[in-house]
């Protein structure tokens, strides 16, 4: 450090003033540099400014509480900046396309969005489910299992955070090809085979030791996630609305509760707000913290108690930024200001400095605002579970953020400038790119082209993964992620988390990071499409949506303008299809050595089903039963697994028609009120003819299918009608029973009877020209399907 | 004494957690169901409040050791000499996953001789290795003694989930035989791990989950009052928690785990 910029302040513990007033340019840059804030000039500008304003020079702690306040991870800049594009200007994509959409819908069942933690919408018996889902690249990619379990950790935190009770957990994975040459990683990088089994070792601890079934999720490969590994957690919760406090007001005792503070997990959020380079494993890993799931455990019995009887007046839960962000943050909600006496958080071993405890993410710590007179009360519900405790601060009536320790002021300053970071304005650029389409000959043996497919990575059975997470505990789960005996892939879980009610939550995802590599803006309106549909095949509705972007570097205008064009879609198809966004988050600067991150953009949805024991799950369950298809098929096979097994991108990226896809959603929905359909499955990667293997295999009976009967548009191929991955299509099961009332309701839909369930176990499938064109036992197909993720990879 | 007289300590710690789905298991047949904290019930309870005694599924303490090690040794430090009285006056105790790993620890399973200072048995790290959540088939093997399966026929099998990482059930290599004798000759083996039709599994993976010795996924001690088994029958107790009940045009109310339940409830019904 140079002495002239840091003035060691005369305490007995470290403490120093840096020289700012009097800095430079370049001095500031330098600052912001040594001291790890990732703050750049306008903003170190900003704070010079603010501090010549006091006339005098801010602490160690009061520049490293800025830092965490500003950035992207804690402050959203770019999404809540302003973004010049193509000769206009953007205020805020979040208000301009994700927030506006949830207003304009503006549901009546939506209890609170994007206000807290997590979003919270009504359920029933005055019941609130309160969902949030994180992102947890950058730590996985360090440390894998670490990363992710403290991503499932922060996740659970967000919901306690809203004094719900954690019900059930998702994630959705991205890393890159399990075979990846180790020779052509780069230093720095770790193979994705390790990442991978760290991942999801890390998620499932988190998730089993807590008791929290996880239910849902999805596990992608793509060549740009080698250096970017993609890890999203998504937790739901249970909460009686009508304890939900959030009412803190000066007097308030801040109570810290949990583990202790130590060194693990410092300047997370500036290390998850830049690209990740050869040195962050030497430089970042203190900043990926360490995982404690009991800890959590024992937390959230105490904050669930503590709820019931109404003893706080408000909750945060400890994540990116420590202390500095969950302090800030509710003093700034609450229009407060706060004393906080940093000697009194727990430490795990003495000697930090006081801006460390500040900042420490260190896990399973939770911020209560508690009335003086329920303090007692409140620590003695901790103590019953062996909870840490303490009172470390009071909310004051000023707007005045003051930190002592031991006795010392080492920080003060206005909330409010704390929460007014000079606007970010970045440059976008965005042109529509096209790319060849390929033109190769129909393979002669397209049997053989479907069992690749099913054994490709992206489709294949993730069983090995699945069932290395406990799904069943609590009880509650009525529709699981493997269906039956063979363990087909159900579209969608179904919980049940009320005793004494049959409603149901259905939880289900979509995401399509190969489109992005061609059009961002309908990868996001096929991840909608397909979030949606997969609600809608076991019989969710009233659908609730949340968006999860991981991008590359927002600072270089074309990975911006690719973000914008999600968006846009964003609020075109939420608004087109009535699905309020009620929570979200970004990951942005996903960038290493090897480039950035495909675009993409995680869409977690949350529907209704009025009543369980109607759900559908995917498994055909007669014979003799007719099978429709429901929706249009088109040639749209650019960004498709089969023209990633030819080896081709392609451009024909699939669409979304909103009008005729709400008339098909609103049908099928209509159909499983009515009982008329057995089983029903989603069409997706792989198009039709993967569906069709796994409805069949997952039921145990064969399935005999007419392309000539496929409504279609522009298609004169097999492989192009039987693996095209147009949105909003289903399989559905009928009985010969049902088939009169059914074709009544889908009157005026885009659907036909295209075969049935044959007793024979054979999937067999004729061509346009009545052809036999896919003939394949069940037993070699389910073969194929579970054979990649089989054995120890 | 009548079932709704009938009062169940369901014990937990940091770290259990399939205490409510066991509480509501027991309530919906109408009995009294209780979660007890062991620091409340060192602090101001009593065992010997309860007819009945469960340790249900979880991690407890986070089974940074052995599973169900640590909760064993502090059950024995803390609340041991209670805890004897219970058994030895043949109370029923019933340990579920976790509760079955701490039973072992603890000594009093598999019990061949009351309780025994030192495991006699283990539930060791799965073969493969790895946590493992599925539905497996279950065949009930005991005679009548098991006091929580007594009016359950031989030979039944029964479907329940099971979701760990530690539950091979083993003896010493050189006692293998002898203690599984000893099983048998005491009516003491209550669940095989079998193939739908009712075949052992004989080892073979994923019908024996873990590689138990001899398929075994639960047992009781000598008296027939304490079991324990790895499979969750909470989890399995209403019909639409099976895997497959979309497939079925017309289900029981109830899955097989409610037999569990069932049975302690109509024993303690007739005993008292």
């Amino acid at each position: 450090m140079t002495v002239s910029l840091y003035i060691r302040r005369k305490t007995s513990f470290p403490l120093f003033e840096i020289n700012i007033l009097k800095a430079t340019d370049e001095q500031l840059l330098k600052i912001s540099r040594e001291l790890g804030i990732g703050l750049n000039l306008q903003e170190m500008k900003v704070v010079q400014e603010y501090f010549k304003k006091k006339g005098r020079n801010p602490t160690d702690v009061e520049l490293q509480t800025i830092g965490q306040t500003w950035s992207e991870h804690c402050f959203h800049k770019t999404f809540k900046g302003k973004i010049k594009i193509n000769g206009k200007e953007i205020d805020s994509l979040f208000k301009t396309y994700i927030a506006k959409a949830t207003e304009e819908i503006n549901p009546r069942w939506c209890f609170s969005v994007f206000e807290d933690n997590a979003g919270i919408i009504h359920f029933d018996k005055g019941y609130g489910i309160a969902v949030k889902v994180e992102t947890h690249n950058h730590p996985s990619a360090i440390e894998p299992f670490g990363g992710a379990a403290t991503g499932m950790g922060g996740v659970i935190r967000d919901i306690l955070g809203v004094w719900a009770d954690p019900i059930a957990c998702t994630d959705v994975l991205g890393f890159g090809p399990l075979d990846y040459d180790y020779e052509k990683l780069p230093p720095g990088v770790k193979h994705p085979k390790y990442v991978y089994m760290g991942v999801v070792a890390g998620i499932g601890n988190y998730g089993n030791n807590m008791g929290i079934p996880t239910v849902n999720g999805a596990v992608y490969f793509d060549e740009s996630y080698v250096g970017n590994v993609v890890v999203y957690c998504g937790c739901i919760g249970l909460l009686p609305l009508k304890k939900f406090r959030r009412n803190a007001k000066p007097g308030d005792v801040i109570v810290l509760a949990g583990g202790k503070t130590g060194r693990d997990g410092i300047h997370g959020v500036t290390f998850a707000s830049a690209e990740l380079t050869e040195k962050s494993e030497v430089v970042s890993r203190p900043a990926v913290q360490i995982a404690n799931p009991i800890e959590e455990e024992k937390l959230k019995r105490a904050i669930v108690e503590i709820r019931d009887l109404e003893l706080a007046s408000a909750i945060t839960d400890l994540g990116g930024g420590g202390l500095s962000s969950a302090v800030g943050e509710t003093a700034k909600r609450f229009n407060c200001g706060v004393v906080v006496e940093l000697e009194k958080v727990p430490l795990k071993y003495p000697g930090l400095a006081p801006w460390e405890i500040y900042v420490s993410e260190s896990q399973e710590r939770m911020l209560l605002a508690v009335p003086p007179e329920n303090l007692e009360h409140v620590l003695e519900i901790f103590e019953k579970e062996d909870v840490e405790a303490t009172a470390i601060g009071k909310y004051t009536a000023d707007e005045v953020l003051r930190i002592y320790y031991q006795g010392e002021k080492v920080a003060e300053m206005d909330i409010s400038f704390l929460f007014e970071p000079p606007k970010a304005v970045r440059t976008a650029e965005y042109k529509q790119t096209s790319f060849e389409e390929p033109r190769f000959r129909e393979p002669e043996n397209l049997t053989e082209t479907l069992l690749q497919l099913l054994s490709s990575p992206n489709i294949a059975s993730k069983e090995r993964v699945i069932r290395t997470y406990d799904h069943e505990v609590k009880g509650n789960t009525v529709l699981k992620p493997l269906q039956g005996e063979y363990g087909g892939p159900n579209d969608a879980t179904v919980i049940k988390p009320l005793t004494d009610s049959w409603r149901g939550v259905a939880v289900s995802c979509g995401m399509n990071p190969q489109y992005g590599k061609i059009d961002a803006y309908w990868m996001a309106a096929s991840a909608i499409d397909e979030a949606i549909r997969n609600n809608v095949a076991v019989g969710g509705r009233r659908i609730a949506l949340l968006d999860n972007f991981t991008w590359g570097n927002p600072e270089k205008p074309k990975r911006l303008g690719s973000l914008v064009k999600g968006c846009e879609a964003c609020y075109d198809f939420a608004t087109a299809f009535g699905t309020p966004f009620i929570s979200g988050k970004d990951s942005l600067y996903n960038e290493s050595p090897l480039g950035p991150v495909t675009p993409t953009l995680l869409i977690t949805a949350l529907g209704i089903v009025p009543d369980v024991r109607s759900t559908v799950s995917m498994d055909v369950k007669a014979p003799n039963n007719l099978i429709y298809i429901v929706g249009q098929t088109f040639h749209e096979l650019g960004g498709s697994e089969y023209y990633r097994l030819k080896g081709f991108l392609g451009n024909t990226v699939p669409k979304v028609r909103p009008n005729q896809a709400r008339k098909t959603f609103k049908a099928v929905t209509g159909a499983i009120d009515l009982g008329l359909i057995n089983a029903c499955h989603d069409l997706s990667e792989g198009g039709l003819a993967v569906a069709a293997a796994e409805m069949a295999f997952a039921g145990g009976y064969g399935m005999e299918l007419d392309l000539r009967k496929v409504p279609r548009k522009t298609l004169n191929r097999n492989d192009f009608v039987l693996f095209s991955e147009s949105n909003s299509r289903f399989l559905v099961e009928v009985s010969e029973k049902a088939k009169k009332d059914f074709e009544a309701l889908m009157k005026g839909k885009v659907y036909a009877e295209i075969g049935k369930v044959t007793k024979a176990p054979r999937l067999c499938i004729y061509g346009l020209n009545g052809e036999v064109v896919v003939d394949a036992s069940l037993s070699d197909l389910l073969a194929g399907w579970k054979r990649t993720f089989s054995s120890e990879v | 004494m009548k079932s709704e007289e009938i009062k169940v300590c369901i014990l937990r710690v940091g770290g259990t957690n399939c205490d409510a789905e066991t509480k509501r298991s027991l309530e919906e047949l109408s009995v009294q169901a209780e979660i007890v904290h062991v620091n409340e019930m060192v602090k101001r309870r009593s065992l010997l409040e309860y007819d009945a005694l469960i340790f249900p599924g979880g991690f407890s303490y986070g089974d940074y050791v052995r599973a169900g090690v640590i909760w064993a040794k502090w059950i024995i430090a803390k609340l041991g000499k209670e805890l004897k009285v219970f058994a030895d006056e043949n109370r029923p105790i019933l340990g579920i996953c976790n509760g079955f790993q701490v039973l072992v620890e603890a000594g009093l399973l598999p019990g061949f001789e009351g309780i025994s200072s030192y495991p006699e048995a283990s539930l060791a790290t799965n073969v493969p290795p790895g946590y493992n959540c599925r539905w497996v088939h279950i065949k009930h093997e005991n005679k009548g003694k098991c006091i929580f399966t007594w009016k359950v026929p031989k030979g039944k099998i029964l479907r329940m989930p099971v979701a760990h990482s530690e539950g091979r059930f083993i003896f010493a290599k050189e006692k293998e035989k002898q203690y599984l004798e000893r099983l048998y000759e005491n009516d003491q083996l209550v669940f095989r791990y079998c193939y739908k039709n009712g075949e052992y599994a004989e080892g073979c993976f994923p019908i024996n989950p873990n590689s138990s010795f001899y398929d075994i996924a639960g047992v009781c001690n000598s008296e027939g009052t304490i079991f324990g088994l790895m499979p969750h029958p909470e989890r399995a107790f209403y019909w639409w928690q099976q895997p497959d009940w979309t497939r079925q045009g017309w289900m029981p109310q109830y899955g097989d785990g409610k037999l569990i339940f069932e049975n302690l409830i109509s024993y303690l019904e007739k005993e008292s």
